[in-house]
């Protein structure tokens, strides 16, 4: 069987193990072989009823009294007794800071290699992997050897699909054997993001703003822009550096990856590290004063202009149509 | 309070990454080179806490000689010596790294020098692999910390801040202890001149490791392919404000 990791912050679904799932049912169909995913901490168990509908025919809920919240290492152990005890072909998560930190102290555990990211798997001995470098601006072909597979699956690369599992939902409930060691590095506390702004990640629209914009003043038309479409500014890289923007407010490799509607990148050339991080933008509109910018094959719309003069009219436009 | 700190040398990439004609390694003969971004931070937090708690501070690359320029840029920052474990250039996956790295740190330890924090970046640049830190906390039996971008030493432990859903996550674990760190935990210094002239009088030890692993692969590198789009030029300038305000309409974003 495949086993996937579904990722969860205290019962919350996160919604990149839907995209797991679909690439692992993918495998399965192919191996002709039952998907099972795997569930860890008894605040998790309403989410297995809901797994069946992307092809998951057994659900393991893994249950110990010491489970109540993200701990990195008893998540791995957990997964290292089923893998024990159900000998899956290959175990996958999200590629998420979360799934590639589990399935890494797997791999340390069981002395396996892992592979991170991956956009596509040929199975056989050894697995045919394509997985990502570079934040995603390379690929790489790769042999991954092991028994079981372990691997990642790249986020925003996989559209969700359902793909319903015949049959009864099989549950199992385990209880691993945890000790210490296993709970000594644990979130101990949480603190919530203040301030009550759209977030980069969940905006519908971000206005970014790169090396062009000269000066954190030189921010304050595109904070207006972003607020009358009711969105977030982000910013490249070149900018973080200067310290015009701080970091959180990054877009890019190093930074937020972000999926809005629209994306208003203003004086931004567009080197790969930051492109990567805008791919999951439905729309580009570019505004740039280099009609060479390479931002721009990657755009929908083009403005070619300073944008020190184009957005502050762009914004009494908007004003002029708000007020109508 | 020792510290040491692992680096990687990688291309400095621009626009576009170009491949050789065997697939096999991306063109870098107009390239320059750094180390990933990540670990650009993680420097600056070695440096950091050596200044303030005292102690040595050492940097570690597992590369071929040139990457002796990233050990010396580091050095040039305020870290104290370096090590370089030296390989032939080829490229050794996450697991044969790791054992190479723990294995200089045990070494280390059979010289005098045991680390309190060990710091990595979160993910190699180029590679991305998101291991090596855990497989070698583990091979050391060590508490690690992944993704941090707030760490603070209070009393023997660490306290140690990642971004996580909603919000912050807490961690708090005894020294010694891996973390692997985020850009943005600092904003890293630029060298001086007499910073970049002491770096080069530094010592940087040379250790030829044994390879263990090649469980992961690769067989060849492959650009993606890219969806290159038209732009449609709306106009030039302040004029084209119209044009973008019927766009946003038509989007429903306005």
């Amino acid at each position: 069987m495949i086993l996937g990791l579904i990722e969860h912050d205290r019962g919350m679904l996160n919604e990149m193990s839907l995209e797991m799932l679909t690439f692992g049912r993918d495998l399965a169909n192919r191996l002709n072989l039952p998907l099972e995913a795997v569930l860890i901490g008894e605040g998790a168990n309403a989410l297995a009823e809901g797994l069946q509908a992307y092809g998951v025919s057994k659900v393991h809920l893994v249950q110990h009294p010491r489970l109540d919240d993200y701990a990195p290492e008893a998540w791995a152990q957990s997964v290292v007794e089923l893998i024990e005890s159900e000998k899956p072909q290959a175990v996958m998560a999200s590629g998420t800071d979360r799934g590639n930190e589990v399935l890494a102290y797997v791999g340390a555990r069981t002395n396996l290699p892992m592979a991170a990211n991956c956009t596509e798997v040929e199975p056989g001995d050894p697995y045919t992997v394509t997985r990502v470098r570079w934040g995603g601006s390379l690929l790489e072909e790769a042999h991954l050897t092991g028994e079981p597979k372990l691997l990642t699956v790249a986020p925003f690369m996989i559209p969700v699909e359902e793909g319903e599992a015949a049959g009864e939902l099989v549950l199992n409930t385990v209880t691993p054997a945890l000790d210490d060691k296993d709970f000594r590095v644990r979130v101990v506390e949480r603190v919530k993001s203040t301030g009550d702004t759209v977030s980069l990640t969940d905006a519908r629209v971000v206005v970014g703003g790169g090396r062009g914009v000269g000066s954190s003043e030189g921010f304050e038309s595109l904070d207006e822009l972003a607020a009358l479409l009711e969105g977030a500014v982000g910013c490249s890289r070149a900018v973080t550096n200067q310290g015009w923007r701080p970091h959180a407010d990054q877009i890019g490799q190093t930074g937020a990856r972000i999926a809005p509607d629209l994306y208003i990148a203003c004086g931004i050339s567009g080197a790969i590290q930051h492109t990567v991080g805008c791919k999951g933008a439905k729309q580009i509109l570019v505004i740039n004063a280099d009609p060479e910018a390479p931002i721009l094959s990657k755009a929908g719309y083009a403005v070619i202009g300073d944008l020190h003069e184009v957005v502050p009219v762009l914004n009494a436009e908007i004003k002029k149509l708000k007020n109508q | 309070m020792n510290v040491l700190v692992c680096v990687k040398r990688v291309p400095s990439t621009g626009a576009k990454i170009v491949l050789t004609e065997n697939q096999r390694e991306i063109e870098t003969r107009y390239l320059g080179f750094t180390v990933s971004p990540h670990e650009e931070c993680a420097v600056e937090e070695a440096v950091r806490l050596v200044e303030a708690r005292g102690g040595a501070s050492v940097v570690l690359t597992l590369g071929p000689e040139v990457a002796v320029e990233q050990l010396r840029d580091s050095m040039a920052l305020g870290i104290d010596r370096a090590i370089l474990l030296e390989t032939d250039g080829s490229e050794w996956d996450s697991m044969a790294t790791a054992a190479a790295i723990v294995e200089a740190v045990r070494a280390q330890h059979d010289a005098g020098t045991d680390f309190d924090v060990l710091l990595f970046g979160n993910e190699a640049a180029d590679t991305g692999g998101y291991q090596a830190p855990i497989r070698v906390a583990h091979a050391l039996n060590l508490p690690c910390v992944s993704g941090i971008k707030s760490l603070e030493i209070k009393d023997g432990a660490a306290i140690a801040k990642r971004e996580g859903p909603g919000g912050w996550e807490v961690f708090e674990v005894s020294l010694p202890a891996v973390f692997t760190v985020k850009e943005g935990i600092n904003l890293p210094r630029y060298p001086s001149l007499p910073g970049r002239l002491k770096a080069k009088k530094k010592p940087v030890d040379r250790i030829e490791p044994q390879r263990n692993g090649g469980k992961l692969k690769m067989v060849k590198l492959m650009n993606p392919k890219e969806e290159v789009s038209q732009a449609d030029v709306l106009g030039e300038g302040p004029g084209a404000a119209p044009k973008i305000v019927e766009i946003l309409k038509e989007m429903g974003v306005v």
